[in-house]
């Protein structure tokens, strides 16, 4: 039982579990290049059942990790998507075995450019192969093969987690029952690639980056921090911004000088500053690089590309959303039911931007409660 | 749907049922709620879907275990193929679509066959109110003002038959409505809503 209630805190106190891959195996790449060894940091919250039929992967996006909901001992703030998981909550751990895993490349206990190359005994860096959405996805396939889980009742995930339910869906379709990818999209589009490759040229312009060495010196804090504020830009919408920032200043007048004199300057930095203390400058190079490689279409016909799905789906998109705007998810959902495909789309109206699949969660648990729900009936016939 | 006594819809949907041969493919444009299709599912074991415009109604969808898209009609239809379902519904919608001749027509191309039910504007009350009180009717099956109508199109029976002549369209079955029963007797005056099951070859 790893969900055990703290009664002087009421918390829920969860920790962080580790899987390796048996010392005698490689892990492969869809490069062709391999891995000597594989670690993933996981999390699991309820009880996985007798017939192992009620498993449901939450797949993290690109600043996400394996903790998910719950608390650790002696942390304040709760999982990135508790108010989604918990008792009675959308993710009903009284009903499902929910499990997040970090993901491969990932700088939160999973094998990733800052672990350390056993080969070597030193981190890898950049000798870390570039890897895939589909690697990824095969690495957590290794793990629920080891939590002896032949079928996932659901595979979900926002944004690049999205990215990674609809890789499951079409590389495993015998293992996922159901499949909920929200505010994400089938294949990068350049403006993506290119919101990525100003992230990633932030890092790699600063200084302490020194080609991906800088594991024993200082990190490249201001190259990470850049990185995060283009990030949270897009991850807003216009309306959201105007709405919480307006052109409200930090003091009450402008004192012609270039501190962050506007609220919205110091929210960015103050949002760069805390990412790059919880973040790796190489993950964030390596796992945008894997958004950008992601493409289900392959120059075919996108309907061609689910030919071989067999999940039931849930696709969720936010009308604000201009990073990963509803078009990519409706395009989905159209070469989905050219397949005759059981799929529920559902654009919910926010004016939260890309932000909206970890902040509209009364609306995304009216959907998935009930989906899981009717899943679950389905999957028991 | 609004506006509409409850056991009129009751009745819309058995009369829908009754033509609806067990076990078939259905997608219902503009489910609503999705009360038809729940009812379609339960007592004729479907297979069904829908398409529908608004965000409240896919939630109460999704909560009755329905796979819906969330969508307007005029491009929802063109994204299945040929022949995808056995029948297509339009309850009440069709005349709330854009372009009801390019609905029709495709709603016909994805289906084997189409069931459309519509408000008769030429039902005898209607048409009293036209000519007597000289305002736009508002009956029990078009229960709204001109200001807030969702109905871009209004059409009688006879409009419609002319309209399946021209376009080489067959009636197989049609059914006419009062708020309470099923007449036979003139219809273009005495029914208040009409059911057709279309096809073409």
């Amino acid at each position: 039982m790893i969900i055990k209630k703290n009664e002087e805190e009421k918390q829920w106190l969860v920790d962080t579990k580790y899987y390796n891959l048996p010392k005698d195996e490689y892990f492969k790449l869809e490069s062709g290049l391999r891995l000597p060894e594989l670690k993933l940091a996981y999390e699991v919250y309820g009880e996985l059942n007798d017939a192992k039929t009620n498993a449901v992967l939450i797949c993290h996006a690109l600043s996400g990790n394996a903790h998910a909901a719950g608390y650790h001992a002696g942390e304040k703030k709760p999982g990135w998507w508790d108010d989604m998981i918990g008792p009675g909550k959308a993710f009903d751990t009284n009903e499902y075995f929910i499990i997040c895993s970090n993901v491969l490349g990932g700088c939160n206990g999973s094998s990733g450019p800052n672990t350390i190359d056993p080969t070597v005994g030193k981190p890898y860096g950049l000798s870390f192969p570039i890897i895939s959405i589909k690697d990824i996805v095969n690495a957590q396939k290794k793990l629920i093969e080891f939590l002896g889980i032949k079928k996932l009742l659901a595979v979900c995930g926002g944004s690049m987690g999205g990215m990674q339910a609809l890789q499951w869906a079409v590389a495993y379709p015998e293992t996922v029952f159901s499949c909920i990818p929200i505010a994400s999209t089938y294949k990068h589009s350049a403006q993506q690639i290119a919101f990525d490759e100003v992230g990633r040229q932030a890092i790699m312009a600063d200084p302490a980056w020194d080609g991906g060495n800088y594991h024993e010196k200082e990190h490249p804090s201001a190259g990470l921090s850049v990185a995060r504020m283009i990030g949270h830009i897009t991850y807003m919408s216009n309306d959201s911004m105007e709405k919480k920032f307006g052109r409200v200043l930090k003091k009450e007048k402008l004192g012609y000088e270039f501190t962050a004199e506007f609220e919205v300057e110091g929210y960015l930095r103050y949002r760069g500053d805390s990412f790059v203390k919880r973040f790796d400058a190489n993950s964030y190079l390596y796992l945008t690089k894997a958004m950008d490689y992601f493409d289900l279409q392959q120059n075919k016909k996108l309907s061609e590309a689910f030919k071989k799905v067999k999940s039931r789906f849930l696709i969720i998109a936010f009308s604000s959303d201009w990073l990963y705007p509803p078009y990519q998810s409706k395009e989905i959902v159209k070469a989905l039911k050219m397949n005759g495909a059981d799929v529920t789309y559902c654009g919910i109206s926010s004016d939260y931007g890309h932000d909206a699949f970890l902040l509209e969660f009364g609306e995304e648990t009216k959907l998935i409660k009930h989906f899981l729900n009717s899943t679950k009936k389905k999957l028991e016939k | 749907m609004t506006g509409k006594p409850k056991e009129e819809l009751r009745l819309d949907h058995q009369v829908i049922g009754d033509m609806i041969e067990k076990g078939s493919t259905v997608i219902d444009m503009g489910c609503g709620d999705g009360d038809l299709l729940r009812y379609l599912i339960m007592n004729k074991g479907i297979k069904g879907s829908g398409v529908e415009i608004s965000e409240e109604a896919i939630y109460k969808c999704v909560e009755k275990g329905l796979s819906v898209s969330h969508g307007d009609i005029d491009s929802g239809l063109k994204e299945y193929p040929d022949k995808m379902f056995d029948y297509v519904i339009f309850n009440q919608t069709m005349q709330q679509v854009h372009h009801p001749k390019e609905a029709i027509l495709e709603a016909l191309r994805i289906g084997s066959k189409v069931i459309i039910g519509f408000p008769n504007f030429c039902y005898l009350n209607a048409r009293l109110q036209l000519f007597f009180a000289g305002h736009v009717p508002v009956t029990a099956s078009l229960p709204y003002s001109w200001y807030n109508t969702p109905n871009l199109h209004f059409l009688s029976i006879k409009d419609f038959e002319n309209f399946c002549k021209k376009q080489d369209i067959t009636i197989e079955n049609g059914v006419f409505l009062t708020n309470k029963k099923t007449i036979k007797i003139l219809p273009n005056l005495f029914a208040l809503n009409a059911i057709f099951q279309i096809s073409k070859k």
